[in-house]
């Protein structure tokens, strides 16, 4: 890095490589959200998996969970839940919390309506089904 | 210190150093709750400490990089901040709100605070890292644009250095990127791709114009190399960065529903971003070895090194470990990326935060350097951090690596808390570790307030006026 390459020359390729892929970025995500319908499942996106996320949102069930991978790593992953436990399974269990049990991890309880519960559900049978290229490996997620 | 405005550096930095207590207290929390379940359950939850514990990370980032932008666009410009009283004004907003929020977290259920703060209105919150209220999130870009105001009108009206550009780049970056908090779809894959626009092209991309800038910065001051050398180098660093780093975004959408060409455009373009963090660490022992003058404050010196080193392991190696997609559909979301986000952040972030502090705080107390009895003590809190922080680390990873092959690689694959259970030895010893990290930030905080004669070196010519007659 001496002699001949100038600190102009090195801010010249920082502006412009910096521009060239930026613009890459963009044109990649254009063609990304072209490709979604096909992936994302959202024919199945009614209005009750619209309210189901947002149950999920304000009871911050990622800060313990993860949803795809993505969340925190203290329990078990539900982006495929609806596949491990089913729908009544799910109901129960977070009408249930917290378990109680000394010294293992808890969940609290959020007092959430049977209206809630269905929408919540709703929602997690729709994450599990759209197209992640076949994430988790195995049904433990 | 050359100028009088950039006194108003000083509260930012106590304001940073005083949370980041705060941050460890929360994680120390957490790290027990993982292996006693039932831990100060149902006062404090895992979830609500996990909050505590990032946002309050993530604040005092933005305190320590707001205070060293007011420390050193004045300086760099060579001319007053455009407004010290914006500044200390922002400065109370910020720390009242920032402290009004984590109160909220912990005495108001979740739920009730998003109802009670207009989370119907436009529902932005109970995504990771993203979960402040609206009002919050509303104010910090409040305080973000008065800050960025000030120092755009500060630098337009002095000298323009490449440094002061580079880091006002980075911050306008940060205030845009986290727009993108505010957009929250229903369609989940569509939210998980855009909060990655905050989250990773923060870490991975403007931050590290920061990052880069900082370091400059006190590489010149400790160092007295040639401007022009810092700052080709910086110019290098983050093209490097960027031009790896965006592409490299998409070694998060291999697995959230977006097409299958992220596997080799993220594998191939995240795989080159330890360049980047390795030019960093060539670039900073380059600069030590190559200095005109000893200076001083040796605890700055060895806190830019590390910053150097660490971020190279943290970011560059303990990422690379993960981010080829055929490696990453096995570690995805385990103790892997908690063992990589935790070395990452300290050794990026919070060293270089920590870096600017240790050089500008004597000088904010009017001397070049604190006393060798108090820069020991400093020095030895780098150390129990550092090598905390590297332990921490390693047994994440070998609880990540456990986990990875009894959950998800075995032919026979275990629940996910049957496996937490087989597991826990290294919880506790991630536990342990983090009460020496906590003993060594109380040995930071304590190194403040050793007395005694400020440093000198022989071959400077004495304390401040050395700075001050650099032709930096
Ligand atoms: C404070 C942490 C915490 C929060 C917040 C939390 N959970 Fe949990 N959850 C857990 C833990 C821990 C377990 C595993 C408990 C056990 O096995 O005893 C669990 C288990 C579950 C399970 C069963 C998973 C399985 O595979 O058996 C479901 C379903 C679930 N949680 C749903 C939710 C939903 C929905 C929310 C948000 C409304 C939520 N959780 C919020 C901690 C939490
Ligand atoms: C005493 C030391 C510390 C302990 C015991 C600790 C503990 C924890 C725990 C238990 C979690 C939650 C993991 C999960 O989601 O399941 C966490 C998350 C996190 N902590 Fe810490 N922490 C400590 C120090 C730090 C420091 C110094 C930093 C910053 C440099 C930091 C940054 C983070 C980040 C970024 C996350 C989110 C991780 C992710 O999503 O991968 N922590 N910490
Ligand atoms: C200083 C820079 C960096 C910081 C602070 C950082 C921090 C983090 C954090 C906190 C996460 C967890 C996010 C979540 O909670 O979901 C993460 C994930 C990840 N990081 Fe980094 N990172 C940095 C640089 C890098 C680099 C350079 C690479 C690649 C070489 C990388 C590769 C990854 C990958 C692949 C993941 C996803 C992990 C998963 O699938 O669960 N990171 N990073
Ligand atoms: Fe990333």
């Amino acid at each position: 890095m001496s002699g001949t390459f100038s600190k102009s020359m090195a801010r010249n390729v920082f502006y412009g490589g910096t521009a060239f892929f930026v613009l890459l970025f963009l044109a990649l995500s254009f063609d990304t959200q072209q490709a979604l319908p096909q992936r994302d499942n959202r024919a199945n996106l009614t209005p009750a998996v619209a309210a189901g996320k947002k149950i999920w949102e304000v009871n911050n069930c990622i800060g313990c969970h993860t949803l795809l991978g993505e969340g925190a790593y203290y329990a078990p992953e539900l982006g495929n839940v609806y596949k491990r436990r089913g729908p009544d399974f799910i109901k129960v269990w977070i009408k249930n919390q917290p378990t109680k049990v000394p010294g293992r991890r808890q969940m609290p309880q959020f007092n959430l309506t049977d209206k809630q519960l269905d929408d919540l559900v709703e929602f997690l049978k729709y994450t599990s089904e759209i197209d992640t290229n076949n994430w988790p490996p195995n049904i433990e997620g | 210190m050359q100028y009088k405005s950039q006194a108003v550096a000083k509260p930012y930095f106590i304001a940073a150093i005083g949370l980041f207590i705060g941050q460890i207290l929360f994680g120390l929390i957490m790290g027990l709750q993982y292996v006693v379940g039932d831990f100060l359950f149902p006062a404090i939850p895992f979830n609500i400490a996990r909050m505590v514990h990032t946002n309050l990370l993530i604040v005092w980032l933005l305190f320590g990089f707001m205070g060293a932008a007011y420390y050193m666009v004045p300086e760099e410009s060579e001319t007053e901040l455009y407004s010290p009283r914006l500044a200390m004004a922002l400065f109370w907003i910020f720390l009242v709100a920032g402290a009004l929020t984590i109160v909220g977290y912990l005495m108001v259920p979740y739920a009730k605070l998003a109802e009670m703060t207009g989370n119907d209105l436009l529902a932005t919150m109970g995504r990771e890292f993203l979960e402040q209220p609206l009002l919050t999130k509303v104010g910090i870009v409040i305080v973000a644009l008065g800050f960025l105001f000030n120092l755009t009108l500060t630098l337009l009206k002095g000298r323009k250095t490449s440094i002061s550009l580079v880091l006002l780049m980075g911050l306008w970056g940060l205030a845009v990127f986290f727009l993108f908090s505010f957009y929250n779809p229903e369609n989940l894959v569509k939210d998980k791709f855009y909060w990655w626009w905050v989250v990773h092209l923060w870490v991975e991309g403007v931050w590290e114009l920061i990052l880069g800038a900082l370091l400059a910065f006190v590489l010149i001051k400790v160092t007295g190399v040639d401007r022009e050398v810092i700052e080709k180098w910086l110019y290098v660093i983050i093209t490097l960065t960027l031009i790896t780093g965006i592409i490299g975004t998409g070694h998060h959408y291999f697995w959230i529903g977006t097409p299958a060409y992220w596997k080799w455009w993220g594998s191939i373009f995240s795989a080159l971003e330890p360049i980047p963090f390795f030019a960093m660490t060539v670039f900073a022992f380059n600069m030590v070895n190559r200095r005109r003058r000893d200076h001083p404050n040796r605890a700055a010196t060895l806190w830019a090194l590390g910053t150097g080193v660490m971020a190279f392991l943290g970011a560059g190696v303990w990422g690379f470990l993960h981010t080829l997609a055929p490696v990453n559909y096995y570690t995805h979301g385990t103790q892997i990326t908690a063992a990589h986000g935790h070395m990452a952040f300290y050794g990026a972030y919070v060293m270089v935060v920590l870096t600017i502090i240790s050089y500008a705080m004597p000088v904010l107390r009017g001397r070049a350097a604190n006393s060798n009895r108090a820069q020991v003590v400093e020095m030895w809190s780098f150390w129990l951090m550092t090598i905390s922080m590297v332990f921490i680390t390693l047994f994440l990873t070998a609880a990540g690596v456990l986990q990875v092959w009894l959950q998800r690689f075995s032919t026979s694959p275990l629940p996910f808390m049957v496996v937490q259970d087989q597991i826990s030895l290294f919880y506790w010893m991630r536990e342990v570790t983090g009460v020496i990290f906590l003993l060594g930030l109380v040995a930071y905080v304590a190194s403040f307030f050793v007395k005694g004669e400020a440093a000198t070196l022989a071959s400077s010519t004495s304390g401040r006026a050395g700075i001050g007659t650099q032709p930096a």
